[in-house]
């Protein structure tokens, strides 16, 4: 009997068979995301790289220029000035919050981990950058900001920070540290988690000291999660913009016009000019290729020491 | 007698250990103590300024409480005061683009919500198909979305720009977001790895038994789902509601305005020798109550896909 129902199943409907389609579901699925990606995605990315041959100001016609736009930003003095800025801003940025956040991190696995005090420190991240650059230009403000007021008090004497030239791209800095550091202290820290424990009773019962097995265990075991961190914050700290636009608006005296800044005026602020704005856009676009690819060689990225162990 | 002096040893040992650790730990606790300050206490220089009398401000810069404590400032910046009246007062320094916060809030619900609902529907469902249904190309594809990741933002937005600018968008909610209401390659790749970590057994089973792919889709993994897609909702509402760069170069008009644009223009306005400090906070606490109160409900959920997120 049962045979013979196999042999014979029911002719299923149209509606049944598409149901049961992988192939036809799997595409009804991605379709939206499809559309979304292609529109938004994929031809504005090739796009950029047309405009960026051609000299166009939104109003005329595109005309095609060849390598011109190239010619004229690696001439502009304003261009290689905004690069050097961005570069300091990421030297500044990058290694403090890092070392910050493995500290904290440390901190969190030989002390508590309570859920309080990771929400605590991940609400600075959770802030608009508006928000937090708001927020600062009110601290740091030179003549009634609380800071400055207790560094007079204390005997440094009041800084300058957004308005000061000299300051102003380590302020920028100092204020998105302190959006960021939770956040990636408790990256690392879900990476600290995942490091065996006899790993380090091992290592204590060879007399190894505590920097010891933090320089041979930890930090080795670490670099899938640091490379994912360094990744992640180094291609968002190359565009840094949001705490700029509120806090010192490229200023004082273009000490914060960074990469992004720069690309801004070119459409939005001077003479319109797409061809030269989308040749920066390609320029960092490659620079954030080269710095990923240096930084997943440099830290082995695919590789885990883990494995090694166990 | 033996036994007497090894337990004395070790009660010896065993207290001098304790008052190591005690003195490690208090200086790592005062750190902690110190990192929750740091933390803290931005947000409550900004609630203390917030509820100070306007003038106060300059006059008692340092004052640990705020001065003459009013709710003035909240009332004037959600445009319960009539701005005329505030004309009349001697504080010169009051800012008057202050009144429509309430339709800037608005504004920043409706583009969130909408990105947020669409967002996840839409990129849930292309990463359930990319974890668990097998079609031609499938492998291809995801690969190609794995590369948007890289594109960095500005590379996007001035193509965008004029696509949007073309369509007639610009000054109007669908023009701000239409280029994450579909898809991000972020939500795909990070649901993706969600799916990929639920187990399969139950699907399989269900198959088996001869239920249809949709089937399994609806009635198994969906309600399975349900952790996931809460969480990357909460996400994508923060990012969303976080973001400016975008909302600023669409939707400047003061119709479709959202928050994080509005606080800005807001600074822009008030005036330049003496800021309308008051006010101002009063709009940065505003903007961030909902955040809040978002992280008070999920908090814990957003914390763990923060560190799920770290491994992929």
């Amino acid at each position: 009997m049962a045979a013979v129902k196999i042999a014979s199943p029911p002719e299923p409907g149209l509606f049944a068979r598409l149901a049961n389609s992988q192939t036809f579901l799997g595409y009804a699925f991605i379709l939206p995301s499809l559309i979304g990606f292609v529109v938004f995605f994929a031809v504005p990315a090739v796009s950029s790289l047309f405009i960026s041959f051609t000299e166009w100001n939104l109003l005329t016609d595109a005309e095609y220029v060849g390598l011109q736009n190239y010619e004229t930003l690696f001439a502009d003095d304003r261009f290689w000035r905004a690069l050097q800025i961005t570069l300091t801003y990421v030297l500044w940025n990058i290694p403090i919050q890092t070392v910050l956040a493995i500290g904290i991190a440390l901190i969190m696995d030989k002390l508590s981990n309570s859920p309080l005090l990771r929400g605590l420190l991940i609400l600075p991240w959770l802030m608009p950058n508006v928000v937090v650059a708001m927020l600062f230009v009110w601290l740091l403000d030179p003549t009634l900001g609380i800071i400055n007021i207790f560094l007079q008090n204390i005997g440094i004497g009041r800084q300058g920070f957004f308005g000061d030239p000299n300051q102003a791209i380590a302020s920028v800095a100092g204020v998105n540290i302190w959006r960021h550091m939770g956040y990636t202290a408790i990256l690392i820290f879900a990476g600290l988690k995942t490091i065996p424990k006899s790993l380090y009773e091992a290592a204590r019962v060879d007399g190894a000291n505590g920097l010891v097995q933090f320089l041979r265990i930890t930090l080795p075991l670490l670099r899938p999660v640091l490379v994912f961190v360094l990744v992640t914050t180094v291609i968002g700290s190359f565009q840094i913009f949001d705490t700029i636009a509120v806090a010192t608006e490229g200023g004082p005296a273009g000490a914060t016009r960074t990469i992004i800044v720069y690309i801004y005026e070119q459409v939005f602020e001077r003479r319109i000019n797409m061809g030269l704005a989308t040749a920066a856009c390609v320029v960092l676009f490659l620079i954030l290729i080269t710095v990923t690819i240096i930084q997943t060689r440099f830290l082995r990225a695919n590789q885990s020491d883990l494995a090694e162990y166990s | 007698m033996a036994s007497l002096s090894q337990t004395k040893v070790r009660t010896a040992a065993a207290s001098e250990e304790a008052q190591h650790i005690n003195w490690g730990n208090l200086l790592l606790w005062i750190g902690v103590g110190f990192l929750i300050f740091i933390t803290l206490f931005p947000f409550y220089w900004v609630v203390r300024t917030a509820l100070s009398e306007p003038n106060s401000v300059y006059a008692y810069a340092s004052d640990f409480l705020p001065h003459d404590a009013t709710t003035f400032n909240f009332e004037r910046v959600l445009g319960m005061i009539d701005p005329a009246s505030l004309v009349g007062q001697q504080a010169t320094n009051l800012s008057a683009g202050t009144i429509n916060f309430w339709v800037y809030l608005r504004n920043s619900f409706v583009v969130a919500g909408l990105i947020t609902i669409g967002q996840t529907l839409f990129s849930s469902m292309a990463a359930y198909a990319f974890a668990r249904l097998k079609f031609p190309f499938r492998d291809q594809i995801f690969f190609l979305y794995l590369t948007g990741l890289m594109i960095p933002g500005i590379v996007l937005f001035i193509p965008n720009f004029v696509l949007i600018r073309q369509l007639g968008w610009i000054g109007t909610i669908q023009g701000i977001v239409a280029p994450t209401i579909l898809m991000t390659p972020f939500a795909v790749f990070f649901m993706r790895q969600f799916f990929l970590s639920l187990n399969k057994d139950l699907e399989e089973a269900a198959l088996l038994d001869g239920t249809t792919a949709f089937g399994v889709f609806w009635r198994i993994s969906l309600p399975l789902m349900r952790g996931p897609l809460l969480t990357m909702g909460v996400l994508t509402f923060i990012g969303a509601w976080n973001e400016y760069l975008w909302p600023f170069l669409v939707g400047r008009d003061e119709s479709v305005r959202v928050l994080t644009v509005a606080l800005n223009v807001f600074k822009s306005q008030t005036p330049q020798g003496a800021p309308d400090w008051a006010g101002l906070m009063a709009g940065t606490v505003v903007s961030i109550v909902p955040t809040i109160l978002l992280f008070l409900f999920f908090g814990r959920r957003v914390v763990d896909s923060i560190q799920f997120s770290g491994f992929k």
